[in-house]
């Protein structure tokens, strides 16, 4: 019989609140799983996209976010910055083939060691029951995993952290117009954003060592040709694919090595 | 007063309370003395295992304190010493005090123990009540500060081996009594209490006659980690495990055969704590708690009395006072006979707990007489109660803790704190005179070397040693990369450990070191000054909990949690790699207060405050000074009872002091700045005005809760305690014959599960009121507890001597109000049995005192917690009881939880104090950990400007690069969060440090 499956799992958590929740439920002694791993951060602000993704390559089958109630935040909104940002890895993280429900935020006050440690029960049963990370363990896997690099490469790109980092501001407060953003147009252009970059990503990657044709690449992406030519115009005006070379009639591409992270 | 006045305060008594007195007078430019009897500090507090309501570790949460008092520079410890002669006066006191001989040379012995072990005789450790033996040679407990062994010449034998085998020639026989004189501006005394003696109740309770017949504290021994039985409850007749205890409450208190009238206010809290970590410790433990009221009056204690009943199963048994034990001859069981539902009941226990009652000191009498201060007739120290409760008889000489009245710990501190307030300010013109400011040694440069990492891996008694395989995390901690020693101790906070640390830094080139222990939030800073003073910048060491987020939540998987402590050191040791050394800064600070809210403890704050040369602004929303205090006329303690002329004379005092400044029918519009530097905008008779000040303290007060229930605002004849109070003193008479109270109304129910503490007292000062003017009334109080704590206990017992009939009442027996037929009240009068008929002509209701509205907008402006009953939320509930987590912002008084004026009174003075450590310093250092924008890489997109919610980033236009401002920065980090070019670091959580500790916990090979 297989050995019973164990989520890895790993906490960023807020110095203020949820690490102080977490050592409550400590000084509680409410017992709970002991599959968490916990990192302090300051602020949940300080979380990036980038640096969640990089947990699941790493082989974590979830991943928990702590940080300060809504209006709590120890630094006024960095908890609201840090809503906004797991909002877009979970979407990073579907589009990578992974369950959303890996990814969670919470809040959790210095007074909650009890919803801390319920809060940590909860989520371990909840990864038991889905298994396995597709890419953690022995055998990840890897066609998930190149997708996985592509999120991640694409949530360090300047675009997205521009976009993701000013939301808040765009949406709430307005932009250099004086006009608020509508949320759903954000969401919009985010989620459009994110298939753009994670496209480019993964073609990159697919040309890390080989040049490939559009076509071929097309067919490698399940991306249609003419989406996937638009690409390589950005990513070669980016400075970050080349021609390499043209056999008969069909060009060839190859990504510079900056494109790969 | 004297003229020529003297920088330095001796303090005696080094309990919590002393050593609270201390380190705050330290702290605020004054030179310290501390005396204490026995040979070591830390007091009552030392011997607990746990505190209520938090469950805190005693040890865990003191041991920062003691330690900190230990070492610094600005306080002399004076152990194993008396009190002589004080001579002079308020400002110039000339002390003669005797040190009694250790035979220890104090600055030679390094606290090893060797003596300890060698040493021939034995004698039952009273620290350890008895369960335990000790030595001739010793030391309290394990982390003792002074870490300094005594020999105890009662029962020394003078063999000689201790000297032998001492290494460092410690030990002199000879060494006779010293006498010090030492000048002193003012005094403080904090000598704690007694134990009450229960040989007296040996009649009763078999004390001292039934061996399973024990006392809370020794109970306490049993349950700590470090006592006896390493946790367990054990018989002391056989040695077996306890599976059903008893509690007798109120053994030694209130009981006024025994010379003890009045309650000792902590007992009731101290029993339920003990059962619930029995139960903790020994699950299935059976635990019944026989009491006569509950007195869970304090801060989130009934919250603890719910949990205890409803989630441990803790059975409570109201009864009279339990008259007698009986021993079962053959099983050394313990029988109980008590009234349950009329009957008469008999039970069996294996372990029956007396909770013993608190007295004064034993030697309250000398020092009244050495230092020339009254007591009052139970030789507790006697002040003006209700507006001086800090100050003794004699001028120069305050008191704080269980000295003035029997109290919990948070009081103690809030007292001793207050006192230390007190105290500097009668000589707050010597501030700097008598201190030396620390220096630490140059750093060492480190950023050319390979890191060279120490680890100290924490026993922490049983606390990680008992869950933990803690020599197993050390032995894998030798051979992480990088790691050039390795080590467990006992309790690595101890002051010894400290010593070592530094020893270790020293013999093995070690450039950055991690404890594994506990948690960073508390334990941090002693540790990160540990290495500071062996000449490593204090960012190079780093923490693994091991404790609060490893042992104590995985207790019942060893294995696990022992994987688990490996994985936090292996993280620890991979972010310790990349610690680099960061620079403090200092900013300036203003030598001014914020006061939000003008009632009595606004009022006490800015006096003080101006006492100690302190410029204060008040922030009143109303129109005038005074809050709740307005509503109070009368009280039952105190020199003064007229409140309204105590109140005139308070306002005048603000109004004539050229340092405060008032404004009323004020509001709080925005705060921002930062420690040292707040600038706060009010609103002031509708135009926003600008203060910058240095500290915030905050005061907003509470309200009395307008009933939803009992026909309030239906019935002209039903009103709260404060409207008929108000009444009272306007009409000047007592109209009414037949009178009800009803008590807690809108306190402990579901909506609203805490007590307001004062109600019971207030009920029995306005029924004895009643009873002065119209001694024939009829006067009902029906109650669910009576909490008269203290000494308000006495005005209990004299108005059930008056006449006024007490009907207890629970949840399920609500008193029943209507007025189809007059007022009528019906309810059930348990010890008859049967409802009963009341038809009062005055319904009085005894209202819960609730948070005052405004709390939730301020405490989001201050960005401070609010508790869930919606009152500000303190650093620590034990320890830190007056001040917020965030620097520079304080609490006290109504804002805090429901008190007393002299409460009040104490914790505004408690707050002044702890404002004063920041504002009696020109600058103060924040932390180095901060953003830093790496020019090269940065665009000057502005992203960063716009998320940083403290304009700490801004994009310099000509450059077009973002600057920080170091000053404003908090190190959040969203700022390099959000940077699109990666060009922004925060120092100490840089991304290469975050992904490699969190890579660390997901790979083992991956350091």
């Amino acid at each position: 019989m297989a050995a019973k499956f164990e989520p890895k799992l790993i906490g960023f958590l807020c110095n203020w609140c949820s690490y102080a929740g977490a050592d409550l439920a400590g000084v509680s002694r409410y017992q709970y799983p002991a599959n968490l791993r916990i990192v302090r951060v300051m602020c949940s602000g300080r979380m990036e996209p980038s640096l969640i993704l990089e947990m699941f390559i790493q082989g974590a089958d979830g991943v928990l976010i702590g940080g300060c109630h809504p209006g709590d935040c120890h630094y006024l909104e960095g908890n609201y910055q840090a809503e906004r940002k797991v909002k877009m890895t979970k979407k990073l993280v579907k589009r990578a083939g992974l369950e959303p429900e890996r990814l969670r935020l919470e809040w959790i006050s210095a007074a909650e060691g009890e919803r801390f440690a319920e809060t940590i029960r909860d989520f371990t049963k909840q990864l038991k029951e889905m298994g396995p990370s597709p890419v953690s363990g022995d055998a990840p896997d890897i066609d998930k995993l190149m997708v996985l690099f592509a999120a991640k490469n694409a949530a360090k790109d300047f675009r997205l952290k521009l976009l993701v980092s000013r939301e808040l501001g765009l949406v709430e407060e307005g932009n250099v117009y004086d006009e608020k953003i509508p949320q759903k147009e954000m969401d919009d252009l985010l989620e459009s954003a994110i298939g753009y970059e994670m496209a480019r990503c993964s073609i990159i990657f697919s040309i890390r060592d080989k040049a490939l044709s559009v076509e071929e690449l097309s067919e490698r992406l399940d991306l249609p040709t003419d989406k996937v030519l638009q690409h390589i115009v950005t990513l070669r005006d980016r400075g970050l694919v080349i021609l390499d070379r043209i056999e008969e009639d069909t060009p060839l591409y190859l990504a510079q090595e900056e494109g790969i992270k | 007063m004297n003229d020529d006045k003297v920088g330095a305060v001796l303090v005696i008594g080094g309990g919590i309370a002393g050593m609270q007195s201390s380190l705050d007078l330290a702290d605020s430019g004054f030179k310290v003395y501390l005396l204490e009897k026995s040979p070591t500090i830390g007091g009552a507090m030392s011997q607990l295992d746990k505190t209520f309501p938090t469950n805190d570790c005693a040890m865990c949460i003191m041991a920062p304190k003691l330690v900190e008092t230990g070492r610094h520079q600005n306080i002399k410890l004076i152990t194993n010493a008396d009190l002589d002669q004080v001579e002079g006066e308020a400002g110039y006191f000339k002390v003669t005090i005797s040190k009694h001989s250790r035979r220890v040379d104090e600055t030679k012995c390094t606290g090893c123990g060797i003596c300890t072990q060698r040493c021939p005789v034995e004698v039952p450790d009273d620290y350890n009540r008895g369960f335990k033996l000790r030595k001739a040679i010793y030391v309290k407990y394990p982390q003792a500060v002074p870490s300094v062994y005594a020999i105890d010449k009662d029962i020394c034998i003078g063999c000689g081996v201790c000297s032998e085998v001492c290494g460092a020639g410690a030990v002199t026989y000879d060494q006779t009594e010293e006498k010090t004189q030492l000048d002193v501006g003012s005094i403080i005394i904090t000598p704690g209490f007694e134990e009450f003696d229960l040989t007296k109740k040996r009649k009763e309770y078999g004390y001292g006659k039934y061996l399973n017949v024990v006392s809370s504290l020794e109970l306490e021994r049993m349950l700590s980690a470090t006592g006896p039985y390493g946790g367990m409850v054990l018989r002391p007749s056989d040695g077996k495990v306890s599976k059903k205890m008893a509690f007798i409450q109120c053994v030694g208190s209130r009981d006024r055969s025994i010379g003890n009238p009045y309650c000792s206010s902590v007992c009731c809290m101290f029993a339920i704590k003990e059962a619930v970590i029995a139960q903790e410790h020994n699950p299935g433990q059976e635990a019944t708690i026989f009491f006569m009221d509950i007195r869970a009056f304090g801060k989130e204690f009934d919250d603890y009395y719910i949990r205890a009943e409803k989630e441990h199963g803790i059975r409570f048994v109201k009864n009279n006072r339990i008259s007698s034990i009986a021993e079962n001859p053959k099983t050394n069981n313990l029988i109980i006979t008590y009234i349950s539902d009329g009957e008469l009941v008999t039970e069996e226990f294996d372990l029956v707990t007396l909770a013993v009652g608190m007295t004064a000191p034993k030697d309250a009498k000398t020092l009244s007489e050495k230092l020339g201060v009254d007591l009052n007739e139970y030789n507790f120290c006697s002040t003006d109660i209700l507006f001086s409760p800090l100050e003794t008889s004699h001028p120069g000489i305050f008191v704080g803790g269980a000295f003035g009245a029997p109290k919990d710990i948070p009081d103690s501190v809030s007292e001793a704190s207050g006192a230390a307030a007190k105290a500097s300010s009668i000589i707050a013109s010597e501030r700097g005179k008598l201190v030396t400011v620390k220096e630490y040694p140059s750093e060492r440069e480190v950023s050319d070397k390979e890191p060279r990492i120490g680890v100290f891996v924490c026993h922490c008694g049983i606390n990680i040693g008992g869950v933990v395989d803690v020599p197993n995390v050390v032995e894998y901690a030798k051979v992480l990369p990088n790691v050039a020693y390795a080590e467990n101790n006992l309790y690595t906070c101890s002051q010894d450990t400290q010593q070592k640390i530094k020893e270790k830094i020293e013999e093995h080139g070690l450039n950055r070191v991690i404890v594994a222990s506990c948690t960073p939030r508390t334990h941090q800073p002693l540790f990160q000054n540990t290495v500071a003073e062996a000449g490593l910048n204090p960012y190079l060491f780093e923490m693994a909990n091991i404790r609060d987020q490893c042992s104590w939540v995985h207790m019942r998987e060893p294995e696990k949690a022992t994987e688990k402590a490996r994985d936090l050191v292996r993280m620890a040791v991979t972010k310790a790699r990349l610690n680099s050394p960061l620079p403090k800064v200092p900013i300036e600070v203003k030598p001014s207060a914020l006061i939000v809210g003008g009632g009595i403890s606004g009022m006490t704050a800015a006096l003080e405050l101006s006492k100690q040369g302190y410029e204060t602004f008040i922030v009143e929303r109303e129109d005038e000074l005074g809050g709740l205090m307005k509503r109070i006329h009368y009280e039952l303690m105190g020199e003064e009872k007229d409140i309204q002329k105590k109140l005139k004379e308070m306002v005048k005092n603000i109004d004539s002091d050229e340092k405060i400044h008032t404004f009323t029918n004020s509001t709080v519009k925005d705060v921002s700045g930062y420690v040292g530097n707040f600038k706060t905008v009010i609103d002031h008779n509708g135009e926003d005005k600008e203060i910058d000040h240095g500290i915030v303290i905050v005061t907003t007060g509470g309200q009395e809760y307008k009933p939803s229930e009992y026909l309030y605002n239906k019935n002209e004849n039903v009103l709260t305690q404060l409207e008929f109070e108000e009444k009272l003193a306007k009409e000047g008479k007592v109209d009414a014959n037949t009178i009800v109270m009803i008590q807690c109304v809108g306190s402990r129910t579901e909506e609203r599960p805490y007590c307001s503490r004062v109600c019971c007292t207030e009920a029995m000062k306005n029924s004895l009121k009643i009873k002065e003017m119209k001694p024939d009334a009829n006067v009902y109080m029906i109650y669910k507890d009576i909490r008269t704590y203290g000494f308000s206990e006495i005005f209990y017992e004299e108005a059930a001597r008056n006449g006024i009939k007490f009907i207890r009442y629970d949840d399920e027996s609500k008193p029943k109000v209507s007025d189809k037929k007059g007022l009528e009240v019906k309810i059930m009068e348990p010890f008859l049995g049967e409802e009963i008929l009341i038809k009062p002509d005055l319904l009085i209701l005894s209202a819960a005192t609730i948070p005052h509205p405004d709390n939730t907008d301020l405490a989001q402006m201050l960005k401070v917690p609010l508790s869930k009953h919606r009152f500000f939320l303190e650093a620590h509930m034990k320890l830190r009881p007056v001040e917020f987590a965030t620097e520079g912002i304080f609490l006290c008084g109504l804002a805090h939880s429901p008190k007393f004026f002299e409460e009040c009174i104490a914790q505004a003075s408690a707050a002044v104090s702890r404002a004063a450590t920041i504002l009696s310093k020109d600058k103060i250092f924040v932390e180095g950990t901060v953003s830093s924008v790496n020019e090269e890489k940065c665009t000057g997109c502005g992203t960063c400007e716009m998320v940083c919610p403290y304009g700490a980033i801004r994009v310099d236009m000509e450059e077009l690069k973002a600057k920080v401002a170091e000053v404003l920065c908090k190190g959040c980090g969203t700022c390099g969060a959000a940077c699109p070019e990666k060009a922004i670091e925060i120092a100490h959580f840089t991304d290469m440090q975050l992904l490699s500790q969190a890579i660390a916990a997901l790979k083992e090979g991956s350091t």
